[in-house]
């Protein structure tokens, strides 16, 4: 329909986009009319333009630029410098699913990296590459603003936490085969069209995809259930002792005092080499719940 | 013995050293609605600020000794002043929540669990500032949260707190959900403007600052999330009960968040100056068998920490003088079985697709950093390389067009200054003597003492 196989440019001109068939034309004015109105500057409205002609075609075409050039009296050349500046625009078709795994610092050293190699396997894909069907583009993505719930998976920017490489196996082959799947925070996955559609500033009107996965994720609670005198919200703690939930944070404050304190320490088990935590329950041990075991661990 | 008194005989007690404000309904079913948040005196700090003159309210602002809490710390009352009043031009307030800064997650939960605390701080500031126009510009990546914007903001003109005439104030306010669109440099907040423009995301030259020139060249204020959702509170409950936590020059509450190798990362919102010692203690410390290395107080941009600064105060000054910054305390801990050097060169990836092209020493600086780094973490550096490293960081640092660069710079000069050993071992011993397995969440999952081999890198 527009302009989606030309991926290698030799510096040829272009013809001119083709224009968007007359009735999708009609119904991205409209909304583009109300986007434009948001604004007291109307070049404000680019980028939310951007995300609204992404929903249309899954990615920003020439075709899509045009039109917000055509909608704002801008250029197209200044509207393909905002479109290449930003991450979020695709240039090219692109899956249903875009699957973005954290592998900034913190997520990749605590399993992002070993999760994106597996995924790559998996998918037989690399990075910013679909799947042979179209459903699912997997890439790496940067610091996604969930370091306590690492390692983070993102998929079509809803967010999949405390991911394995066994979750996140499962997370795709269950948005491959088209069943239901549902973030640890946030509503069950629209495609990347419809996500789109709400970035551009035209609230998700599924019934129930606000309330999905209720309030605060558990880590966003830790601090809280501690002040109220509630035990520590991770099993880790109480599993490890066997014992009563009391026994954790001076488990914890043991370990820590190890070597940040000057008196000697008598716990053997503070050495790096202390005994593995069997008990733990993961992700990778619970099948029960693929798409990520927060909600458990915060019991 | 109940747990509380327990941790008490440490000097740890989590009811005396936490104060949640922000985070104190976060558990309700549905905190994000704006009935929770009238339950938990939701717009009675709007009611005590339109109950005063506008530049009653920003002295009062002022006078609780509020600091920016995206990283900068600067006075947010004395940002509100340098408004210019009664000049003819139409002000702004634009609210920072394009949360990227690598370990920094405290405004996409607050966001996602207590929306309509920012919105009633915004109806707040743009009263102060005479704004009938503001914008929260959010990152795009965070769809559930935008979701919760948009809830939170329509209910919030359905009951009257934006619109027209606010509570019978005369006060009209329009609030406008703007998303990003997945880039960094869009935090700096002259950036954000060029973004909020339908420019590509660049920071500017400044002066004029944002008080005099911002969005569309009118006066503009650009205050983080967190700055604005804690004005309500302050309102309701008054500056001196602000004022009785933290300390003189860093007063009130903030949201620490604790990320990576710990056996309780989360939220926890605190009086300011506690220290990481505090929270570790009473969270349940590192994971279970392994040691602290080294922490970042407030994201990636602020130089690291290791076990030696457990005890600096967790406030703009105590973090300031032990040498680094208090940032967005993102306090992301990483364990013995870390590499330094992967960690590093990881930050500096990040840096260098992030920069923004602008200035030279910005772009080419973290493009090198990253090719000397990728070698040193690969076994393929040479001892010159650090010095290298050094030096490029020392190019960057102080001499880029804004602060991208300086934090690009951070990591480099923290990790040579505490861990140039782990780097010259990466070049003496041609590769990177750690198992990356170790790290891993799920690492000490299985009773494999495999696994625990050579550690002791």
């Amino acid at each position: 329909m527009t302009a989606s196989n030309q991926e290698v440019s030799l510096g040829m001109p272009q013809l001119p986009a083709p224009a968007y068939p007359a009735e999708v034309l009609a119904r991205l004015e409209a909304d583009a009319k109300e986007v434009i109105a948001r604004y007291p500057g109307s070049r404000s409205a680019l980028l939310p333009l951007l995300h609204l002609v992404q929903s249309e075609e899954g990615y920003v075409s020439r075709t899509g630029m045009a039109f917000c050039a055509d909608q704002l009296g801008l250029t197209t050349a200044e509207v393909t410098a905002v479109a290449t500046f930003y991450t979020m625009y695709r240039r090219r078709p692109s899956g249903d699913y875009q699957v973005g795994v954290c592998t900034n610092t913190l997520c990749a050293v605590m399993g992002g990296d070993a999760i994106f190699d597996r995924l790559k396997d998996h998918l037989g894909v690399g990075n910013a590459e679909t799947t042979d069907d179209g459903k699912v583009t997997l890439e790496h993505i940067e610091c996604n603003a969930a370091c306590d719930f690492a390692p983070v998976v993102m998929v079509n920017w809803e967010f999949f936490d405390n991911q394995t490489p066994e979750s996140a196996t499962r997370l795709v082959d269950d948005l491959i085969a088209g069943r239901t799947v549902e973030p640890t925070r946030g509503a069950p996955l629209c495609t990347y069209k419809e996500t789109a559609r709400i970035l551009a500033g035209f609230p998700d009107e599924r019934p129930g995809a606000v309330e999905a996965s209720g309030g605060a994720g558990p880590a966003s609670l830790a601090g809280l259930k501690l002040a109220r005198g509630e035990a520590a919200p991770h099993a880790r703690v109480v599993g490890q002792r066997g014992g009563a939930p009391q026994d954790a944070p001076q488990k914890g404050a043991e370990h820590l005092s190890s070597h940040a304190r000057p008196s000697p320490d008598p716990h053997p088990s503070t050495s790096p080499f202390g005994a593995p935590d069997a008990t733990q329950p993961t992700s990778a041990s619970d099948p029960e719940h693929p798409a990520g075991p927060a909600a458990e661990e915060g019991e | 013995m109940t747990l509380a008194a327990e941790i008490d005989q440490n000097g740890t007690s989590p009811e005396k050293l936490l104060a949640p404000v922000l985070s104190s309904f976060w558990d309700e079913p549905e905190s994000w609605t704006l009935d929770t948040y009238r339950r938990h005196d939701g717009y009675e700090g709007l009611r005590k600020a339109l109950a005063m003159s506008p530049d009653d309210l920003i002295a009062y602002v002022k006078d609780s000794g509020l600091r920016g809490r995206g990283g900068a710390g600067f006075p947010t009352g004395m940002k509100w002043q340098f408004i210019p009043q009664g000049d003819g031009k139409p002000h702004y307030l634009v609210v920072n929540a394009d949360e990227s800064e690598p370990g920094t997650c405290k405004d996409i939960p607050l966001l996602f669990a207590n929306p309509h605390s920012l919105i009633e701080g915004i109806v707040i500031a743009c009263y102060a500032i005479r704004s009938s126009h503001a914008f929260i510009y959010l990152r795009g990546e965070v769809v559930p949260v935008l979701r919760r914007l948009h809830e939170a903001v329509r209910e919030a003109y359905e009951a009257g707190y934006l619109g027209t005439d606010i509570l019978g104030s005369g006060l009209d306010l329009e609030l406008t959900v703007h998303a990003g669109a997945g880039a960094y440099i869009c935090g700096e907040e002259t950036a954000l403007l060029d973004s909020l423009e339908g420019r590509r995301g660049q920071p500017r030259l400044r002066p004029p600052f944002p008080a005099v020139a911002g969005l569309y060249a009118c006066p503009t204020v650009v205050n983080n999330v967190e700055s604005i959702a804690s004005v309500p509170a302050i309102l309701n409950k008054g500056k001196d009960w602000f004022k009785s936590m933290g300390s003189e020059k860093s007063p009130g509450f903030t949201l620490y968040s604790l990320s990576g190798h710990v056996t309780s990362p989360g939220q926890y919102e605190a009086p300011l100056g506690i220290t990481l010692r505090q929270l570790l203690d009473m969270s349940g410390g590192i994971r279970a068998g392994h040691r602290l290395k080294f922490w970042t107080p407030g994201g990636s941009s602020t130089p690291m920490f290791t076990d030696e600064h457990l005890d600096v105060p967790l406030d703009y000054e105590g973090v300031g003088a032990a040498g680094s910054m208090l940032g967005t305390k993102a306090l992301q801990c990483f364990d013995e079985t870390t590499c330094v050097v992967r960690a590093v060169t990881r930050w500096t990836e990040f840096y260098a697709h992030e920069s923004c092209g602008k200035c030279t020493p910005c772009r080419e600086g973290t493009y090198w950093l990253v090719q000397l780094l990728r070698d040193i973490e690969a076994g393929n550096g040479q001892m010159a390389d650090l010095d290298k490293l050094n030096d490029i960081a020392d190019n960057i640092n102080g001499k880029s067009f804004c602060a991208l660069g300086d934090g690009a710079a951070s990591p480099i000069f923290s990790s040579l200054k505490y861990f140039r050993e782990e780097y010259e071992q990466h070049i003496t011993g041609k590769g990177c003597p750690f198992d990356p397995a170790r790290s891993t969440l799920w690492a000490d999952d299985k009773d494999d003492k495999n696994a625990h081999r050579g550690v002791n890198a």
